[in-house]
């Protein structure tokens, strides 16, 4: 019965685009939270505490995917009509491939060297790769409107992503 | 022209009477009842002053004891004295490990584990509803009535069918819940408010057989759960039992009778205690054979042989850091609760951890029990000074489907804030296909032997397709409680089959009725007054409810929803003076029906409201 007719950024009162006032979009989600949480509304009847559980649940949703950079470039892009992973579409450059394929051939050795600061190197170096793919994005998809070309950036954020969290997952490992 | 008020969210409607809420701490160990009083979360002790009720069942010829009475008991009537059932809800023979460590007569069960008892066979679900209900009496006899409302904690590392199982004990022992609150959350809500913290805070929670991490932000009033992670198998009790696997070896004792193991597991949680302050503790024990044992432990050795126990602790604390993206010396306060915190190697180990030493300057055995209280306070509708904080909790491990080649597919990722509602679709596989077995998980492994199994259900009657055609929609809904309920969808034709994830493992509604119906202290006239009372309390709460959502937003329904409504409330008003459950429960859910658009619309109402920062009445 919630209006699911908004989009996400409409529910937070915020401007449709790439680069996002955190501080602003935290403060909007609290607000909304703080209003429709099912906590607020336990005496409620039976029919308010579903339509609380409804809001909330939706603005949890939209909350994880315009805190998150891949996930909210990936809805800016659905919003356009376009998904950025589209299973019959998942090609990247090959000197993209290339670099990562090094990266991880790295942190095994490094892995096999017991050598944590070569994994924090190479993790740093993914988040730096990753902040310039960011900034690249808000360009095109806020200043260029380039929606279709920045499907392949979107894909190698995802990509570094998980290369970040894997070779994170490797240095835990370590240390454990 | 006239001004619609508006209520502040969670304000009752209407000047009523103060609910009777109570925050219950259902612990390993020992269990706890608290409640608010003049403003302060106090526990209720008992005629003796004692706050804690050892969480111990002893099933006698002619009834049941509950705490000290029971704990007399343990040693000379093991069998029928059950302590630590926490550890079996939701478990089954297998989760336990070595069964031979606890001196029951177990019986495999579908699900769930069972004990013979001379009292017959007992669930862990009964023996902990035995233990709601002492707590429940003496929230009664303390607050000179029935209970309105409660909150039950639970460890935040519980999974589905841990959280279920508490919910059905809770149901069994007449306790009508507002929330399943995870343990952590509770203890940040007593600390977070006494001492108006800000900032990141890790709440270490090792129980008597239990253990938790959370990592919390506290801003402005919210208490937003960034990550938690533990093991629901790691406790106090764990520790008594390496002191007492010492003893066997130290003593050169051969296998144990069931009395004589109880002896020593006593003594042996007594030594322990004593090394919390000592720096050596006697162990002297006659065993049924006149065997004596008679042994010094020392903190070394007690350090010694618990040390992996302490590690243990250790990745859980780092995978939720990293969960939550924070660094460990980003974390501005370590607050430690469950009385197993008390062992200074565990201190030590947790202030190692954090660099910095931990906060004790809440009763760690009591505050989990007083932010229970705090938190049934406010949800029964009871106002405080300062009240105006929320809750964001997180689930602790991954929920999802079983795919093609034994693999689960991850649909709702652990730590993810709830409520939460999560989709993914699915496809048939071969041509023709009519019929889709679902099968729900839990767990972060990526086979499916590797999560625990919470349900199986088929959705039917798919239309014949093309492998690949249909489009199946499986949606996950979570609730407040961390409970979740799954269903199913086909696309393109609308088949629908729903589940609330529950009779794989534990007890069926129809279960919970029947041993409402057989339970010693629930004949059954005592179970329709129940019923009746409970239907009233709902019809009366959803007649206020409705009244004042008419008072302040009428202006939301057309002539038509409104007479509707009008009706159906018309219609309860008359059932309520009837004495029939039944009816009265129709008549409820009628009403519920008639006003489903109408809440939305006035959650719609007051989302905009929030997003404008005015009130409608500020605005309006």
């Amino acid at each position: 019965m919630i209006d699911l007719s908004q989009n996400h950024f409409e529910l937070f009162g915020l401007p449709q685009r790439y680069r996002c006032d955190m501080a602003a979009l935290d403060r909007a989600y609290r607000r909304l939270q703080s209003d429709v949480h099912p906590d607020r509304h336990a005496g409620g009847s039976d029919a308010q505490k579903r339509a609380a559980l409804q809001a909330s649940a939706r603005v949890n949703e939209a909350y994880r995917a315009l805190k998150d950079a891949v996930a909210r470039a990936q809805y800016l892009l659905q919003l356009q009509g376009i998904d950025a992973f589209d299973e019959t579409d998942t090609a990247l450059p090959l000197e993209f491939l290339e670099r990562q394929l090094e990266r991880r051939e790295a942190a095994d050795e490094a892995m096999a060297q017991h050598d944590e600061r070569a994994l924090s190197a190479l993790i740093d170096g993914v988040r730096g790769d990753a902040a310039e793919i960011e900034s690249g994005l808000a360009q095109m998809l806020d200043d260029q409107h380039a929606y279709a070309a920045a499907c392949t950036p979107v894909r190698e954020l995802k990509f570094l992503g998980k290369l970040a969290f894997d070779i994170d997952e490797l240095q835990a490992s370590l240390t454990d | 022209m006239a001004l619609f008020q508006i209520s502040e969210p969670g304000e009752s409607p209407l000047p009523h009477a103060r609910k009777r809420a109570i925050g219950i701490d259902l612990g390993t160990t020992n269990s706890l009842v608290a409640t608010m009083r003049n403003g302060l979360a106090v526990v209720l002790p008992d005629g003796e002053g004692r706050p804690l009720v050892p969480s111990i069942v002893r099933y006698r010829d002619d009834g049941v004891d509950v705490g000290y009475a029971a704990m007399a008991h343990q040693s000379d009537d093991p069998q029928n004295t059950i302590v630590s059932v926490k550890r079996m809800m939701g478990r089954g023979l297998a989760d336990l490990g070595d069964d031979r460590r606890f001196p029951y007569r177990f019986q495999e069960a579908p699900g769930m584990v069972r004990i013979a008892t001379r009292a017959g066979v007992k669930s862990p679900v009964e023996i902990s509803a035995e233990i709601l209900r002492a707590l429940r009496a003496r929230g009664e006899a303390s607050l000179g009535g029935p209970i309105d409302g409660a909150v039950v904690t639970v460890p935040a590392y519980f999974d589905d069918a841990q959280r279920q199982a508490t919910k059905d004990a809770a149901k069994l022992a007449g306790l009508p819940v507002l929330r399943l609150l995870n343990e952590p959350t509770a203890a940040a809500v007593a600390y977070g408010l006494d001492n108006a913290s800000e900032g990141i805070y890790a709440v270490y929670d090792l129980g008597g057989g239990t253990f938790d991490i959370s990592i919390l932000k506290l801003s402005r009033g919210v208490f937003e759960v960034l990550a938690t992670n533990g093991d629901s198998a790691l406790g106090g009790d764990d520790f008594d039992h390496r002191v007492f696997c010492w003893i066997i070896e130290a003593a050169g004792l051969p296998p144990l009778s069931p009395t004589d193991a109880r002896l020593l597991l006593v003594k042996s949680r007594e030594a322990k205690e004593m090394l919390t302050g000592h720096e050596a503790a006697p162990l002297l024990a006659m065993l049924g054979d006149e065997t004596r044992v008679n042994l010094t432990l020392t903190k070394d050795i007690f350090t010694d042989i618990t040390r992996n126990l302490v590690a243990k602790t250790l990745p859980p604390m780092k995978r939720a850091l990293r969960d939550a993206g924070i660094a460990a010396t980003a974390v501005n306060g370590v607050v430690l609760v469950g009385g197993a915190t008390r062992m200074p190697q565990v201190r030590r180990a947790v202030a190692e951890f954090f660099g910095q030493p931990p906060l004790t300057n809440l009763n760690p055995d009591e505050v989990v029990a007083l932010g229970a209280a705090v938190q049934a306070n406010k949800l029964a509708g009871n106002r405080e000074q300062n009240d105006d904080w929320l809750l964001l909790d997180v689930i602790p491990l991954s929920l999802g489907v079983e795919t093609m080649g034994g693999l689960a597919e991850r649909i709702v990722p652990r730590n993810s804030t709830i409520p939460v509602t999560r989709s993914q679709e699915f496809t048939t596989f071969r041509d023709g296909q009519t019929a889709m077995a679902i099968h729900v998980v839990q767990g972060e492994r990526e086979k499916i032997a590797d999560c625990r199994s919470l349900a199986r259900f088929e959705l039917r009657g798919i239309p014949p397709m093309t492998a690949g055609a249909a489009r199946i929609r499986v949606t996950f809904d979570v609730d407040a409680d961390g409970l979740l309920a799954v269903s199913a969808r086909e696309q393109t034709t609308g088949v629908e089959a729903a589940i609330t994830v529950k009779p794989s493992y534990g007890l069926t509604d129809d279960e919970i009725a029947r041993m409402l119906t057989d339970s010693f202290a629930h004949a059954e006239d005592d179970v329709k007054a129940r019923a009746l009372a409970e239907a009233e309390v709902e019809a009366d709460q959803i007649l206020a409810a409705t009244a004042h959502a008419l008072d302040v937003d009428a202006d939301l329904l057309g002539a038509d929803e409104r007479r509707r409504i009008d009706e159906a409330v018309g219609v309860l008003r008359t059932v309520r003076a009837g004495g029939d459950h039944l009816a009265l429960r129709a008549a409820v859910e009628q009403l519920n029906r008639a006003t489903t658009t109408f809440a939305g619309r006035r959650m719609d109402r007051s989302m905009s409201a929030a997003l404008t920062g005015k009130r409608v009445d500020a605005v309006l």
